[in-house]
């Protein structure tokens, strides 16, 4: 089962400069566990020690945050497309 | 260095007065590889805060997928600052070094009469002060308001 994972500019450096890779996993978790196997460090910049998503990437399947779909457990399909964007944001504080 | 047209500083400049005291963010694209700011985008700041913003996770995907589709890049990241210096905070520069090719733009509102306008590089943590140039508008962004309506 193969789904492609788009990677942002920041962190090419974990997948030798290549814009998107292909993993496998019925879930995200399963997905970002397989993809660290060939791409060590990748996963933790995405996933925190308390196992939740960082708050500093988004990570969509398809067109959807998975925030608003089951995070880290959400389901995946074969042909699903997975994005990983570098979130926007700041402020004065 | 950034060099940015004077038109598209007067959006920056515009969208934040709008927006205040919240602060408003946005970003310009320009062609892939140009570093030459285009094509001005404001943003909903979905914190609308006076000290936070962030990018709508729907349309920072639609603007990703916009600007792939274009073969384009974010030349400038621009948000303001409302009550206090146009220079990055902590939280900027958390941000800010997960979008080290683009141009960190700050504008600050809190006096009404003055601008203040500058440009940052941010990267593992390290904030870099950049100058500005400005350049003339261009003539095309001048004709646009007074071409008569379409016939």
């Amino acid at each position: 089962m193969a789904i492609e994972v788009r990677i942002p500019t920041i962190l090419r450096s974990y997948t030798g400069g290549e814009k998107a890779v292909e993993g496998k996993g019925d879930t995200l978790a399963d997905l970002l566990g397989d993809l660290d196997s060939r791409h060590p460090g990748l996963r933790g910049r995405l996933v925190t020690e308390d196992g939740g998503l960082h708050r500093f990437v988004n990570v969509y399947v398809n067109d959807e945050d998975v925030r608003f779909l089951g995070g880290l457990e959400t389901a995946l399909n074969d042909g699903d497309s997975v994005t990983v964007l570098p979130a926007v944001a700041g402020g004065s504080r | 260095m950034l060099r940015i047209r004077q038109d598209l500083v007067d959006e920056i400049v515009a969208h934040a007065r709008r927006d205040h005291p919240d602060e408003a963010c946005g970003v310009i694209t320009g062609p892939a590889g140009s570093d030459r700011p285009e094509r001005f985008i404001p943003m909903l700041n979905a914190a609308r805060s006076p000290t936070f913003f962030e990018f709508d996770s729907q349309d920072l995907f639609r603007l990703y997928r916009d600007v792939d589709d274009r073969d384009e890049e974010i030349v400038v990241i621009y948000h303001s600052h409302t009550a206090t210096e146009a220079y990055p905070s902590r939280t900027d520069v958390q941000f800010g070094s997960l979008s080290p090719d683009s141009h960190w733009v700050l504008v600050s509102t809190r006096d009404p009469d003055e601008v203040e306008f500058r440009s940052f590089r941010i990267a593992d943590g390290e904030v870099t002060e950049e100058p500005v140039e400005v350049l003339a508008a261009s003539p095309l962004s001048e004709a646009a308001p007074e071409s008569s309506p379409s016939q």
